[in-house]
């Protein structure tokens, strides 16, 4: 049986969705990442999924996904990096500290 | 495979050996050299310039496609990547005092090479034609500089501006990305040319929230209104070089990739789905830089606000839609490169010598440093747009440009950027005014500033009194515009 490609999609929206919210609710910068992670990830999931259902003759989806995985990883080395350093220099990791510069 | 396309890229392919050649400088060369590296990437770079703008005038570069139409390349666009050279060599000249000072010593090397990375990632974007290649750009010219701002370890600023510009910028490639994926959705292909037949004039819910997402994504990159809250932090918070080129080169980069995703990807839905997007964002993006960047008393902030309310003017090109818009937003970028680089090259010279960038500090600098003060005067007016400055003509370039589609709605925009030039007028002068006029006593101490930071501020101030003047750069562009790829997806 050929399950159809809306039960993919929903839960790859739904993890977006829960990216988003938690990119903009969580203060802990570690979370934030994490919560990035998510939106990326569905982003992926979105591609491949598209390939395997509409367009199956295809593999310009899962190339692109491939790349975008290399891409997300780089992402996350970089701001891990740059949050080892504030926390070195601050010795936390909450964003709500981070606010000295403002309007 | 036929090698000889690789030809084709040949601004790339000049610009990587430019990155081997510092890249082995600064592994091999003994520590006594390696303080050369700074004036030897200029000279290089300076060098691909000349070399480009020899090539780009005197050689007519047809339309030409590698890669099975993932790369191509045409006389605008390889005109656009030497706006963007002459840019870079500006901004190494400037920096060449910072990098030669005394924290810099370990990391001098890291500092131009990721430059240079992030040049070559926006050469790639400006010249893809398939989503995988401009993404890869995209990031490639992103994600170093995010390592640029944290440069400077020892402020906690840096640390500070570099969490922002990291988290946004990955939030909004996760957007852009998921943009992407409903274009593929849609279309099927990630190649511009199969998208723009796939999608040609056939709107659908996801398509316009495909290019809804495509714009916030590009938006965060070029800060615009409401996507711009990381600008002015981050402006702040990086290293004075590192500004200068996020504002200018990045921009402009960014700005002319977004016209080439715009016309040859979405062009059929212009009137459809993103002239209204695109002319919303315009009015907020130009009316409150414009009114925040009023009530700024650091100078970095000031210019960040300055410079979002610039991308709002450099988007008119884009609207306009015509090849008139193209010319005239390629000259603003041109323009703007000048006027705010001599802005940044007083800044960057003033915070070398004392660390003051507050524009309280700048009171009464006409009497201690009319040099620097004069040089500040003609950026800001030139930034502002009081003739006979360039900023004046290309002002009055984009503004010709987006009239020539002669809606009401663009009479209306053109009219709305036409007052906020007035309100950016005022600020402008605030800071002249703090210069000339303040009787206060004053806190900068009269100082001489180093040579190559002399010879960047006086190359930008040529280009600030000199390019409006000549006609031939702007008549150039034209004739480029009118013959370039955009045509046909204009007449559309």
């Amino acid at each position: 049986m050929e399950i159809s490609a809306i039960y993919f999609l929903v839960p790859s929206l739904i993890m977006f969705c829960c990216g988003l919210y938690g990119f903009i609710t969580r203060r802990n910068m570690i979370a934030m990442l994490i919560s990035l992670e998510l939106m990326l990830n569905s982003v992926d999931m979105n591609f491949v999924i598209f390939n395997r259902f509409l367009f199956p003759g295809q593999m310009e989806g899962m190339m692109f996904t491939l790349f975008a995985i290399a891409i997300a990883a780089a992402e996350t080395a970089l701001a891990i990096a740059i949050i080892i350093n504030v926390f070195r220099s601050v010795n936390h990791v909450d964003v709500r500290e981070l606010n000295e510069m403002k309007f | 495979m036929d090698y000889s396309q690789f030809l084709i890229m040949k601004q790339e392919i000049a610009l990587l050996v430019v990155f081997l050649l510092v890249f082995l400088y600064d592994t091999f060369m003994p520590r006594s050299a390696q303080k050369g590296l700074p004036v030897c990437t200029s000279v290089l770079m300076l060098l691909l310039t000349v070399a480009g703008c020899l090539d780009c005038c005197l050689c007519s570069t047809d339309n030409q496609v590698a890669f099975g139409g993932m790369y191509e390349t045409s006389a605008i666009i390889s005109a656009i990547k030497n706006i963007l050279n002459i840019g870079v060599v500006i901004v190494l000249i400037q920096s060449i005092k910072w990098a030669n000072g005394e924290f810099m010593i370990m990391r001098r090397g890291e500092f131009y090479e990721l430059l240079l990375v992030t040049l070559f990632g926006m050469y790639l974007m400006i010249s893809a034609r398939h989503f995988l290649v401009f993404v890869i750009g995209l990031e490639c010219a992103s994600l170093p500089l995010a390592a640029m701002v944290a440069f400077d370890k020892n402020r906690y600023e840096s640390h500070e501006a570099a969490v922002k510009y990291i988290l946004t910028a990955v939030f909004s490639s996760a957007i852009f990305m998921m943009g992407l994926s409903f274009v593929y959705g849609v279309a099927g292909s990630l190649y511009f040319a199969n998208i723009y037949t796939a999608i040609y004039a056939s709107p659908s819910v996801m398509l316009v929230m495909a290019v809804a997402f495509v714009i916030a994504g590009i938006g965060f990159k070029l800060s615009l209104v409401p996507f711009h809250l990381w600008t002015a932090d981050v402006y702040q918070g990086a290293p004075t070089s590192v500004t200068s080129y996020l504002s200018v080169i990045s921009k402009g980069a960014t700005a002319f990739a977004f016209l080439v995703v715009m016309a040859q990807v979405f062009g059929s839905l212009y009137t459809i789905v993103w002239e209204w997007m695109l002319y919303a964002l315009i009015i907020l993006t130009i009316t409150i830089g414009n009114l925040f960047a009023i009530r700024q008393r650091n100078m970095k902030r000031f210019l960040a606000f300055s410079s979002i309310s610039q991308a709002g003017y450099i988007m008119l090109g884009i609207i306009a839609y015509n090849t008139l818009g193209v010319a005239a937003m390629m000259f603003y970028i041109l323009v703007y490169i000048f006027s705010n680089l001599g802005a940044f090259g007083v800044i960057g010279a003033i915070e070398n010598a004392c660390g003051k960038v507050s524009m309280d500090d700048y009171r009464g600098l006409y009497k201690t440093n009319p040099r620097l003060a004069f040089t500040m005067m003609l950026a800001m007016f030139s930034l502002a747009g009081i003739p006979p400055f360039a900023g004046f003509f290309s002002k009055f370039f984009i503004f010709t440009g987006a009239l020539e589609g002669g809606s009401v709605a663009i009479y209306v925009l053109v009219l709305i950027a036409l007052i906020n030039t007035i309100v950016s007028l005022y600020y402008y002068l605030l800071v002249v005014k703090a210069m000339f006029i303040s009787e206060e006593e004053c806190v900068i101490l009269p100082f001489k500033s180093a040579c190559s930071e002399r010879l960047g501020m006086w190359i930008a101030l040529f280009g600030i009194i000199f390019l409006g003047l000549l006609s031939p750069v702007y008549s150039t562009l034209i004739d480029m515009a009118s013959v370039s790829q955009f045509g046909m997806y204009f007449l559309n």
